[in-house]
């Protein structure tokens, strides 16, 4: 057998494939290239604008549902996974993102398929039959290869930016319907309304500088200084989870093992320890500065540049400095 | 209303983890204390009882061995009783296992209304445990709530989305997942802390629940390698003397950043 049929879970945003689904298409395709397989791409939703987008990034065949009809994507999506499956789609490998929905749709389709289901992975190896997957824990330090056992198909969840996107697939993926079955109880989760935090500047993980604000800023109102700095950076503005969960920011802004994993040229960590949640999601930036009054914090393990001093003290300069030149 | 809570005991995340060296897995043999992240879904359970004007709030837990110290501290919040799945054949589950084992106990306790769970686990973080659960029992759900209410036999949950949130209405009984700072949970009091000790805790293996596989036997998963990452390794290290924000200026340049 081998692994000859890899399946992408595939989203769209605003008209086009979502990056972390053109990193898992490139992945995709070189996995099947070096066996000879093929790759298709299963769409929650409606796949018509961004079928030609995913076949130049490799799929071949894009599974669609059409319009959920506002129903949760997890259990419907699933279902509609299940159906191809149980209707003669072929499928040995699926590579979900690891975010809300790809999270839900694994967990939701590892039950109908009694198979296990491997998240926060950043990498993948298939030799023959056997797939592997790497896990860093405790804060990336350690990293956990993991083989599948049992039989196919396997389900893995991978963490933004694992692999880069690059184009080079073919015409657009011929687009199958795929619809959503009658799921009863199971899939009566509806969406009513959908609400945009609205954020200027650029976006979190794809900003080139990325200024995070911890519990040393020490209340909600001085997150204004992370802010103006960002702004002075063209950048964008991060936190910790400790001030996300205190609700001095939305969780749209936290980085870390359960928010974003940014890889900015410049991360700035002002007044953030450094605990093994926030470690997860901005050890990889190019470059690193962390403030902090604490010498002892772990962010210093980290940081090409570290100042040991007091936020309040050194944002303000710094800002000053800044809006000077 | 009759609310049943998944709770997990986990090592104490501010003491650095351990892998065990023969199984390759997290060590869990130590002292175990409740999950912080479970402690929202707990105080979340027992703030719709509240609402709802009566019921009750239980616990289900699952751990290799026969720990209660962190389902103490949940009962002392103010659950009334817990089912505790404790067997050593569990070690090694995967989080499927877990989640069939989670329903059993679940529905050892009789139908529940709604069943809370945290969005993921601080030790494991596979993040599949609740959907998974719905799933096995057949139920609607909505994970990652940032707020929940309860309007008679419907819940309206927002979710959060990478964009923001969604509005999302769902029929009970339904398992919903809910975000770490969603509520703020309480401390247990003295008095919590004493009756907590009086409390049913039903310690039941996964034979008795008929769950079978589980543990090493029943995972797809098999733990090959564990390797260190290479590190990354510390820059320079100033203290402020009131001009170290200059230190950054001139960083930043050489960057080209500015």
């Amino acid at each position: 057998m081998g692994i000859d049929n890899i399946w992408v879970f595939a989203q769209a945003a605003d008209g086009a494939p979502t990056s972390g689904t053109l990193e898992l298409l490139t992945k995709a395709r070189a996995l099947a290239a070096q066996g000879g397989g093929s790759v298709s791409a299963f769409v929650a939703g409606d796949a018509s604008a961004i079928a030609g987008a995913l076949g130049e990034y490799g799929a071949a065949t894009v599974y669609a549902t059409g319009d959920l009809d506002g129903a949760l994507p997890g259990a419907a999506v699933a279902g509609a996974i299940k159906a191809a499956i149980d209707g003669g789609a072929a499928v040995d490998l699926i590579l979900f993102p690891q975010d809300y929905v790809g999270r839900d749709v694994m967990a939701r389709l590892s039950v109908k398929l009694d198979r296990t289901v491997l998240t926060n992975n950043v990498d993948i190896v298939v030799d023959g039959d056997t797939v592997k997957v790497t896990t860093p824990v405790f804060g990336g330090n350690t990293l956990v290869t993991t083989t599948f056992t049992g039989g196919a198909p396997y389900l893995a969840a991978f963490r933004p930016k694992s692999f880069a996107a690059e184009a080079g697939g073919a015409a657009a993926g011929e687009v199958v319907a795929a619809p959503v079955p009658d799921l009863g109880a199971s899939g009566a989760a509806k969406v009513v309304a959908t609400h945009v935090e609205e954020s200027t500047g650029p976006k979190l993980d794809e900003a080139n500088v990325v200024v995070s604000g911890g519990r040393g800023l020490g209340e909600a109102d001085k997150f204004a200084l992370v802010d103006d700095l960002a702004k002075l950076l063209k950048g964008a503005a991060g936190a910790s989870r400790a001030i996300v969960d205190a609700g001095w920011v939305p969780y749209s802004m936290q980085v870390g093992q359960t928010g974003k994993v940014v890889k900015p040229n410049v991360y700035i960590a002002a007044g953030i320890s450094g605990a093994t949640q926030h470690m997860v999601g901005m050890k990889g930036s190019k470059h690193i500065i962390a403030i902090n009054k604490d010498e002892e914090a772990p962010i210093f393990g980290v940081a090409d540049l570290g100042i040991v001093g007091d936020v309040h003290k050194v944002l303000p300069k710094l800002i000053e400095a800044l809006s000077a030149r | 209303m009759k609310v049943t809570v998944c709770v997990k005991q986990i090592p104490d995340p501010a003491l650095p983890g351990e892998l065990d060296p023969a199984t390759k897995t997290l060590k869990r043999d130590g002292k175990l204390i409740l999950d912080e992240s479970d402690s929202y879904g707990v105080e979340m359970a027992l703030q719709l009882v509240d609402k709802a004007g009566g019921g009750e709030v239980s616990l289900v837990s699952m751990a290799p061995n026969g720990e209660t110290s962190g389902l103490r501290t949940a009962l002392a919040m103010g659950a009334a009783q817990a089912v505790l799945v404790s067997d050593p054949a569990l070690a090694g589950s995967d989080a499927l296992t877990t989640a069939k084992v989670l329903a059993a106990a679940a529905q050892r306790l009789g139908e529940a209304d709604l069943i809370i769970a945290g969005t993921e686990s601080s030790d494991g973080y596979t993040g599949t445990v609740p959907e998974q659960l719905a799933e096995v029992l057949g139920l609607p759900s909505v994970t990652f709530a940032k707020s929940v209410e309860v309007d008679g036999s419907t819940l309206k949950v927002n979710r959060q989305t990478e964009a923001g949130y969604d509005e999302v209405t769902c029929p009970l009984p339904a398992v919903v997942s809910v975000t770490a700072g969603v509520v703020e949970p309480r401390y247990p009091s003295f008095k919590g802390i004493m009756d907590a000790k009086k409390k049913p805790v039903d310690a039941v293996t996964a034979s008795d629940l008929g769950v079978t596989p589980v543990g090493w036997d029943g995972a797809g998963q098999d733990i090959v390698d564990v390797a260190q990452a290479p590190a990354r390794a510390a820059g320079e290290k100033v203290v402020d003397d009131g001009e170290a924000h200059l230190k950054i200026v001139a960083f930043l340049e050489g960057l080209k950043v500015i």
